[in-house]
Formats: structure tokens, C-alpha cells, sequence
């Protein structure tokens, strides 16, 4: 057997890491911004937009609430998340259980409205929910936004509910009512664990979007401004650091989370 | 009667009166009648759809009936939803909980009942399985015959007054199905807890049943000891069913003795009166049935070796298959009038090198093996071909 030529040895190579390539190419193209968003909030800009790197400084890290309404804007958002994931997660993990176990009149065709709010343009929806709030002389503010969150984060948990109730087996239930659990039991302690990461996908979602929404929250809220509202209006006039930095942060958390969740899924395994 | 009360070793009786089950304008259960005696360990047989996994929910409480009542102990239960009643059912496919590992599978039942102190009953349990070293697996992890282990500890460490099994080795291959049965009967045996078995395998309803009930078409067609079914089937359903039969159907020359004289073709058979499911009557028509096992098999030289008093009929071989223990033969006979040939099993002890596909031979058995049948039935109920009917 001959020597492979040069050229055969990097097709070969390539062919044995061309998976490794590929997903690190994909993992920098999705990390890239969050990359250049924790750098920037270490920059230190002459004048007021923080787009050319200047020089280290932690000023930012140091004072996030430093500029004005920021951390208003960002509690107000998190409030409203908070409250949209909580009333989206009930009402449509009863949704889910009630079109998939159930048989009723209209259940297909609210099946497929409910999957409207995904589908529609959100520009849409904005502005027909901001007529209607008009038109009921209703005033604009925490609630139209929370209402209007629930709203659309509703069909977001349906769907991973339903998606996770259909698959279960119902004779686990029947199991546990033939070991003696009464019906309350049994939803406790069998249905909704086992529906639980269903539940838990659809609050997450629900919780980013409702806490990133630009949209439908402007075309809603009247003079209240949450965080994105916050972040778009001073986009106009120069971009403060402390964006940065609070961008910085929940990103950072949100990995924080996902590793504490899989550290405790892979100890339960193990144990 | 309350759950948690414990069962004295005497079993419990179960008692069915005029219960049925539809859905709609179907019938899946019609009005039956069915007593399971104490201790007993009771088989529900049929083929899919017939009606037994139906009535076994019933008595689990999973079903309401549509008409008829659920005793347990002489106790109506017929109203008690299934959480009140003191049955525990082992579910096909098992239905273990994915999110609980196994010593929480098998103590769930316990725990629903408020007993604080699990851990002796539920290792004691385990180790009944030989699960011991598996208590914290999850059910995922184990294989097929390991999870219907679990399965069942999971309802006996309750003392149920009734253990229902709905077709629990199902999901299991050959050889660990064949453990389990043997396996399954001996704890019955220890625990003297009454036991209903739905199957649709009848080896394994014989293998293991004190009692079967076979089912078609959501009627019980015949109850009895495995033994007496087999030997003296009362439906051709039943005779086609539990093994293989031979159905000939024959016209009644004489029903005036203890032996009734049928004519079939040109073959003369006798029949004893008393295994007889109908009453006959001379000039009206008759199915004789015989199995397989019990025909003997002479090559046509021979005829005269052939005893007196056997019924003897003619063929010819049309094919032969050696499996070992024994040699399976279906001979083509005028007396079939063309319907399928009829089987023949000769036990592998002096196998006679003549008989080829093709030789004609002489079918001779003791009358006394064979049964009649009324011939107003289907003579393929319950074969392959007649499945569903």
C-alpha cells in the first residue's frame, strides 16, 4: 500500500470532521452577537452611540441603572413576562388537556384558530387588538400589554402541551385509579408530571417572548414603556452601554438556567 | 368493604350478572352470566375484539357496564369507581409510570392508601420479582420481561381480592413468555388470590387457567377445565379455536342406540350418543369432530390390520411435515366433500417410510374420541379463515 497523496489525507480529514465543522460554524454564527454585545458593554464610547470600539472600561457594569427609565422599563417588562407566562401557562395547559382528551363540537376549528396567533403577522394583530382596545374605551397600559401577551403566548403553549398530552399513554392513568388514586391523585401525581416538560417548554417560550415584544406591546401600550420599547426609543438618540450590559446579563442567565437544568436531569439519571 | 382491607387466603369470588357493555349501536359485550370462584385461576379466551379485555375493565371499574351488575365477596361494586375497588389490574403493555423509578412504581399503591412505612413491603416485594438491585432504575431501563415484573409487583403488594391480567405477556418473546406462565401460576399458588387472565393465546390459557371461559363475538361460547374444553368442545368455534379439529359433516343414519351410526361419503362412523352436543335425530345431519392426535395412520396394504370398532376412514397424503416429536400430515378424503383436508398428528415413535404425499392410507380412531357438533354452524368458526365470525 502506498503513502496517501496530501490531498487525499485532508479530503479524508475532512470527511471525519466535517460534523465538528459544521457545528461549530453554526454554534459561532449564533453566538457572534451575544459575543459582540458582551464586549461592547465593557467599551467606553465617546458621544452617545456605542457602536465603535474605544477603550475597557467597566462604568457601565458598575452603574446599570445609570441611565434614566432604564431599569423601570426593564422591572416592567419582567412584571409583565412574569404575569403573561403564569396566565398563558394555566389557561393553556387546560386548553391542551381539553382538546386532546376530549370529544366536543368545534374542537377542530378551535384547534386551528388557536394556531392563528402564530401564523398571523404580527403588525396585524397589533393593530386590530389596538382597534379593538380603542373602541371599548379601554386605556392603554399594563393590562392591554398583558392581555395582549397572554394572547399570543397562548398558542405557544397549547402547542407544546398538546404535543406532550397526545403522546401519553392513557392507560397510565387508569393505571393509577386502578392503584387506589382518586381523580385529584391522579392529575397530581401521573398526569402532570408526566405533561410536566411539556409545561415547562411552553411557560420558557412564553417568557421570552412575552419579555422581548416590541410589536404588539408598542401598538398597546399607550405611554408605558418596557424594555424594548426602551431599547428601539433610545436606538434614536444614541445607544447607552447599560443595554449592553443588561443584554449581557440575561444572556448570561438564561445559559445559567439551561445548565443548572441539565446538571439536575443528568444527576436524576445517573442516581 | 373498604381497599385497604387485606384478604384472608381464600380468594374472593367474582360474580357477573346480565352484564354488557355498548358503544353506540355496537354491541362489544352482550348480557352475560359469569362466575369465577374464589382462589381460582380463571382465563378469558378469544380472539381480538371478541369481548375480554371489555368485561375485564368492567371489573377493574375502567368500563361501565350498560346493563348488569359487579359482585366481589356477594359486595356490589357495579357503582364504585375504580380507585374503591379492591381489584388491581396488571395492564397489557404493562402502564408503569415513566416518571417514577421502580420502588416508587411499586409502592404507589400504598402510598395512595396513606401507609407511611413502604420500604419493607415494597423491598420485600422486589425481591419476590428478583428486582432487588433494580429499585432506583427507571422503567425505561429494564428490559421487557423485568418491566412485567414490576408490573405485577406493583398489584400484588396491594392484596387485591382479584388480580386482573390483561394480556401481560403479550409484549414477551417465546421462551420468557413460556417462564413467565410458569411463573405467574406459582404465585397464584402461594397467594391464593383469585386471578383473571385475558388471552387470546389458548396454549397459555391452558397452560395456566383452572377455568376458561371462550369468548367470540362478546359471548362466553363454552366454560370449563381446560381438559374438558379441549376434549368435548360444545361450538365449532371452540373446537377450531382451543387446537386443531377435524369437522366432518355427516348425515344421521340410526340415533336410536347409545351409539348413533352417521354415514359420511362412503364411510360408515359411530358416534356415542352423550358426546353428542345435540340431541339427534335420525335422517337430520351432524358435524363429527375428532382431532387430530387421536386419528391413526395405516398405508391401505395394511387395512386389514386395521382393529374392529375403530371409525375408519379413506385418503390419500396430500402433504407431510416432520416437526420432530411428530409428523403432520393432511389427507385429502372423500368424506370432507372438498373442504379442507383433514389433519393428521402420528406421534414420532415407528415411522412408517410409505407414508409419502401421494400414498393412500387408511384414518382409523376410537369412536369415543370423537364429539358431534349441531351442523347448523359455521364449520370454520375460529379457524384462520373463519376469524371474526
Amino acid at each position: 500500500m502506498t503513502a496517501p497523496s496530501g490531498l487525499s489525507r485532508v479530503t479524508r480529514w475532512l470527511r471525519r470532521n466535517l460534523v465538528v465543522i459544521a457545528g461549530l460554524t453554526t454554534l459561532g454564527y449564533l453566538m457572534l452577537p451575544n459575543v459582540i454585545v458582551t464586549v461592547f458593554s465593557f467599551n467606553k464610547p465617546n458621544g452617545r452611540f456605542n457602536y465603535e470600539w474605544q477603550r475597557f472600561s467597566t462604568d457601565a457594569w458598575t452603574d446599570p441603572c445609570g441611565v434614566a427609565d432604564l431599569c423601570g422599563s426593564l422591572s416592567l417588562s419582567l412584571q409583565i413576562a412574569v404575569w403573561a407566562t403564569l396566565g398563558s401557562t394555566v389557561l393553556g395547559t387546560m386548553i391542551a388537556f381539553a382538546l386532546a382528551r376530549y370529544r366536543f363540537r368545534a374542537r377542530s376549528s378551535v384547534s386551528t384558530l388557536l394556531f392563528l396567533p402564530m401564523a398571523m403577522p404580527e403588525v396585524v394583530m397589533a393593530a386590530s387588538l389596538a382597534t379593538l382596545f380603542l373602541n371599548m374605551g379601554v386605556t392603554f397600559g399594563f393590562w392591554t400589554i398583558l392581555i395582549a401577551h397572554i394572547m399570543f403566548c397562548l398558542s405557544f403553549v397549547v402547542t407544546a402541551v398538546k404535543a406532550r398530552v397526545m403522546s401519553m399513554d392513557p392507560r397510565l392513568e387508569q393505571a393509577a385509579q386502578d392503584l387506589y388514586a382518586t381523580p385529584l391523585q391522579t392529575f397530581l401525581r401521573v398526569t402532570l408530571p408526566i405533561a410536566a416538560p411539556g409545561i415547562a417548554a411552553g411557560a420558557l417560550l412564553s417568557f421570552a417572548l412575552s419579555f422581548d415584544d416590541f410589536i404588539i406591546t408598542n401598538f398597546n401600550a399607550g405611554s408605558t414603556v418596557t424594555f424594548p420599547m426602551f431599547v428601539w426609543g433610545s436606538a434614536q438618540r444614541g445607544t447607552p452601554v447599560q443595554i449592553n450590559v443588561i443584554g449581557t446579563a440575561m444572556f448570561v442567565i438564561a445559559v445559567l438556567c439551561v445548565l443548572v437544568g441539565q446538571l439536575a436531569g443528568g444527576r436524576r439519571k445517573r442516581s | 368493604m373498604t381497599a385497604t382491607a387485606p384478604t384472608e387466603r381464600t380468594g374472593t369470588e367474582v360474580r357477573l350478572t346480565k352484564i354488557s357493555k355498548s358503544y353506540g349501536a355496537f354491541t362489544a359485550v352482550h348480557p352475560l352470566d359469569l362466575t369465577v370462584p374464589g382462589g381460582s385461576f380463571f382465563a378469558l379466551l378469544g380472539a381480538s375484539g371478541c369481548g375480554k379485555t371489555t368485561t375485564l375493565r368492567m371489573i377493574a371499574g375502567l368500563e361501565d357496564p350498560s346493563s348488569g351488575t359487579v359482585e366481589l365477596a356477594g359486595a356490589d361494586v357495579t357503582a364504585l369507581p375504580p380507585h374503591k375497588r379492591p381489584v388491581n389490574t396488571v395492564f397489557q403493555s404493562y402502564a408503569l409510570f415513566p416518571h417514577l423509578d421502580i420502588y416508587e412504581n411499586v409502592a404507589f399503591g400504598l402510598r395512595r392508601r396513606g401507609i407511611k412505612s413502604v420500604k419493607k413491603q415494597v423491598g420485600d416485594m422486589l425481591d419476590l420479582v428478583q428486582l432487588g438491585d433494580f429499585a432506583r432504575r427507571k422503567p425505561q431501563q429494564l428490559s421487557g420481561g423485568q418491566q412485567q415484573r414490576v408490573a405485577v409487583a406493583r398489584a400484588l403488594i396491594n392484596h387485591p381480592q382479584v388480580l386482573l391480567l390483561d394480556e401481560p405477556l403479550g409484549a414477551l418473546d417465546l421462551k420468557l413468555r413460556r417462564q413467565m406462565q410458569l411463573e405467574l401460576k406459582r404465585i397464584q399458588t402461594e397467594v391464593g388470590i383469585t386471578f383473571i387472565h385475558v388471552t387470546h393465546d389458548q396454549e397459555e390459557a391452558m397452560t395456566m387457567a383452572d377455568t376458561v371461559a371462550v369468548m367470540n363475538g362478546g359471548r362466553v361460547e363454552q366454560l370449563g377445565a381446560p381438559a374438558d374444553l379441549y376434549e368435548t368442545p360444545r361450538t365449532t368455534f371452540v373446537a377450531n379455536f382451543l387446537g386443531t379439529s377435524n369437522l366432518i359433516a355427516a348425515d344421521v343414519l340410526d340415533a336410536s342406540g347409545s351409539d348413533l351410526v352417521l354415514q359420511a361419503a362412503s364411510s360408515k362412523l359411530a358416534l356415542p350418543a352423550e358426546r353428542c352436543t345435540v340431541t339427534p335425530r335420525t335422517g337430520g345431519r351432524l358435524l363429527i369432530g375428532i382431532r387430530p392426535e387421536k386419528i391413526s395412520l395405516t398405508h391401505a396394504d395394511d387395512a386389514g390390520t386395521v382393529p374392529d370398532g375403530r371409525n375408519r376412514v379413506t385418503g390419500r397424503i396430500a402433504t407431510s411435515s416432520f416437526i420432530g416429536v411428530s409428523t403432520q400430515y393432511l389427507v385429502d378424503s372423500p368424506v370432507t366433500a372438498g373442504a379442507a383436508p383433514l389433519a393428521v398428528y402420528e406421534q414420532n415413535i415407528e415411522r412408517d417410510r410409505r407414508l409419502v404425499p401421494g400414498a393412500e392410507v387408511v384414518l382409523h380412531w376410537n369412536p369415543g374420541h370423537s364429539f358431534g357438533l349441531d351442523a347448523a354452524q359455521s364449520i370454520e368458526a375460529g379457524t384462520d379463515a373463519g376469524e371474526g365470525t
